[in-house]
């Protein structure tokens, strides 16, 4: 009955490696899981290791501009208006665009989850305090605050990541905080009071494991969210500098020559549907492999 | 006597509702003392766990709770800090709550819950700050080498669990209702504990389960010199199980004393009543004798007895607040009740109805009353007030008093 189990005790350098145990075994019994591991790997690798793969300079005009994708040419994906390699700036692209699109959601997910917490938790009025501040943020455009954020702080990676990733602090609290709400009325809670453990012990110990589930969910909607409003920020100049190549910025720029060259906005956009697709079915088999009550269900 | 494990007096859990206030434990006094099972039967709503989680300080910030003493070996439970009332729950006092398909946290395994209590609690030599807690949990797990994991595995054998070792490495789900009850027993062990509160822990379980888990408790209970306070519903259990008990109705406790007293010499009609309807297998009525009418709201609850409009033998002093009366000639423990039936003015019939009510017996009453107010109107505190309360600890008031005053009527 519990064959997924009996991996008790595997620990590598004293790191339980249960937990990776059961996602290897989840992965190797789906499909869908199957490619999800393979997709965002493939990305994550192509991403760390751009320097070295990419055929070329991904800032460099060597080649003559708006060629067609051709396997067998030079540039197998084509070149853009100024005569880059397109297949090189993917590859730098997917750097800022997988890099914005985690950090940005890692963000919001830390503190959206952190505020949900203690919120829900606690109750009264520090459930109020913090999710009234939630709701405020709430009642603006992301756009305009990200606007904002990007122009106090100047543009970069680190600060499109923060006003991205802003924009998803009230997505996690609200979704943290309506689990810990129903969690706080189970019997187990009480129970784990009535055994003597502290506010902090039973948040962390107890309540946090039993919301991950709908928070690795929206964590991967929302990195496919985060790599558009990269890609927003981008186009409307307030993303990364306008010559580093992401896949929004190069989707932006191939705008203007969809009629000629279809391949410079197509092609990122598809990468970027692709990995929205990879993250999702990762996100599918992570919260599969970790949600122990699922297990009878086979 | 030496002082009792547990002494509870005049404890009141009130709530603020939208409707008004609600009395959920009405002035109840108890004791339990070291090695005893002492129980607490009544219906639902009538306000037993409330008394429970009361004692424990688990009330949510809705609950009020007033006494004039809950003492737990010497420690007043209610003025203690938070974190010293932290190392008493799991410690000193822990609980089984009725249904273990909830009371186990569905994403730890039933070994880590176990070793957790014991790091706490237990004298194991393992750190249990927050981020030593939380690197175990989320990074190194319990290792199965720790003090804490062995001493869980052999709580869990104790308890009767078939192979510990694997079943502590299990998640809850994957262990049926009874094995589940015994898990909750072996986390309420790992503290050692003087007093276990079983909140109705067999009410979850079919009834053959039932009376493992009940030996279980009580095994384990005189094997370390545990006190248990059983919360329950079901009279069956109460005599099989208990030495002392306590029939609560309506948030108050109407009678208390030993199980034999209660069982076999009821004074107080709602205990009659609950006896009356147990079905027997000699049983040859019909219908099961029931109780009629329903229990009183308690919200705003009026003063006086809550069961006089379903009682057979109500009479006029019925309005008046409940004292408490000491049966005389019962056999092994004190035996109260709170019925004006008992006032020894009142006369009664031999079927129990009340025939008349002398002028000595509302004086006697109205004595009773003022002393009780005078004593919480005092909080305790006056040396006269509080001697007098103790010495009466539920005596009857001498006549030479109710003679003085006997003109004594009115605001009650």
């Amino acid at each position: 009955m519990s064959s997924r189990f009996d991996t008790e005790g595997g620990r590598i350098f004293g790191v339980r490696t249960d937990l990776v145990e059961q996602f290897v075994n989840t992965v190797r019994r789906d499909l869908k899981a199957k490619i999800g591991v393979v997709i965002v790997t493939l990305f994550l690798l192509a991403a760390i290791f751009a320097p070295e793969l990419a055929p070329y300079d991904p800032m460099a005009q060597d080649f003559a501009p708006l060629q067609a994708p051709a396997l067998s040419s030079e540039t197998p994906l084509g070149t853009d208006s100024f005569g880059r390699d397109l297949l090189s700036r993917l590859m730098y692209g997917a750097r800022i665009s997988l890099g914005v699109g985690l950090g940005a959601v890692l963000f919001g997910a830390i503190t959206g989850v952190l505020l949900g917490l203690v919120a829900g938790f606690y109750g009264g009025w520090v459930d109020d305090l913090l999710m009234r501040s939630v709701d405020v943020m709430w009642a603006f455009p992301w756009l305009l605050i990200a606007i904002m954020l990007v122009s106090i702080f100047g543009q970069g990676v680190w600060n499109v990541i923060i006003a991205v990733g802003f924009a998803y602090i009230d997505d996690f609290a609200r979704i943290t905080r309506g689990e810990v709400l129903s969690i706080r009325e189970e019997e187990y809670m009480l129970a784990a009071e009535s055994v003597g453990l502290g506010d902090l012990e039973i948040i962390f110990e107890e309540v946090f494991p039993n919301t991950v589930a709908p928070i690795i969910v929206q964590f991967t909607v929302l990195v496919a969210r985060a790599m558009l409003a990269e890609a927003t920020l981008s186009f409307l100049g307030l993303g990364v500098k306008p010559s580093t190549p992401t896949w929004g910025s190069l989707l932006g720029q191939g705008r203007d020559f969809i009629t000629q060259a279809w391949w410079i906005s197509i092609l990122p956009g598809v990468l970027i549907m692709i990995t929205v697709l990879g993250i999702n079915l990762f996100g599918d088999a992570l919260r599969d492999a970790f949600d122990v009550r699922e297990v009878d269900s086979e | 006597m030496t002082d009792p494990l547990l002494d509870v007096r005049g404890l009141t859990t009130s709530f603020e509702t939208g409707q008004g206030r609600l009395t959920a434990v009405d002035d109840i006094t108890f004791q339990i003392e070291e090695g005893e099972v002492f129980g607490v039967v009544g219906e639902s709503g009538s306000g037993k766990s409330v008394t429970a989680l009361s004692v424990m300080r688990l009330l949510d910030d809705a609950g009020t709770v007033e006494a004039d003493e809950v003492r737990f070996k010497g420690t007043d439970l209610l003025s203690v800090s938070e974190s010293e009332m932290r190392s008493i729950r799991g410690g000193e006092i822990s609980m089984i709550f009725q249904d273990p398909m909830t009371s186990l946290n569905p994403v730890m395994t039933i070994g880590e819950q176990i070793a957790e209590v014991v790091r706490h609690h237990g004298d194991v030599g393992e750190r249990t700050g927050f981020w030593s807690e939380m690197r175990r949990k989320y990074v190194t797990g319990t290792s199965e080498g720790s003090r804490s994991w062995q001493r869980a595995v052999e709580l869990l054998e104790t308890v009767g669990i078939p192979e510990p070792e694997k079943r502590a490495t299990e998640y809850p789900h994957q262990l049926s209702g009874g094995m589940r009850q015994r898990v909750v027993i072996a986390q309420a062990l790992a503290g050692d504990p003087s007093l276990i509160i079983a909140d109705e822990p067999t009410t979850a379980l079919d009834v053959s389960i039932e009376a493992q888990i009940l030996n279980e408790i009580l095994e384990l209970s005189e094997e370390f010199g545990i006190s248990v306070l059983l919360i329950t519903h079901d009279l069956g259990v109460v005599r099989e199980t208990c030495d002392r008990v306590a029939v609560m109705y309506a948030s108050e406790f109407m009678e208390t004393g030993h199980v034999n007293d209660i069982f076999e010499d009821p004074h107080h009609p709602y205990t009659e009543g609950l006896l009356a309807s147990i079905p027997r297998i000699a049983d040859e009525r019909e219908w099961l004798s029931v109780i009629e009418g329903t229990v009183p709201d308690l919200i705003d609850k009026p003063s006086g007895c809550p069961f006089r409009d379903r009682c057979d033998y109500a009479f006029e002093l019925c309005d008046r607040p409940l004292v408490e009366y000491e049966i005389e000639g019962s056999a092994l423990e004190t035996h109260t009740v709170r019925c004006h039936r008992e006032n020894e003015h009142v006369e009664v019939d031999d079927s129990g109805h009340v025939e008349s009510v002398p002028d000595e017996a509302v004086a006697a009453l109205e004595r009773r009353i003022e002393a009780e107010s005078a004593r919480d109107a005092d909080g305790g505190v006056s040396p006269t007030a509080d001697a007098s309360a103790r010495a009466d600890g539920g005596s009857r008031p001498s006549p030479a008093a109710d003679a003085e005053n006997g003109g004594d009527h009115g605001e009650y």
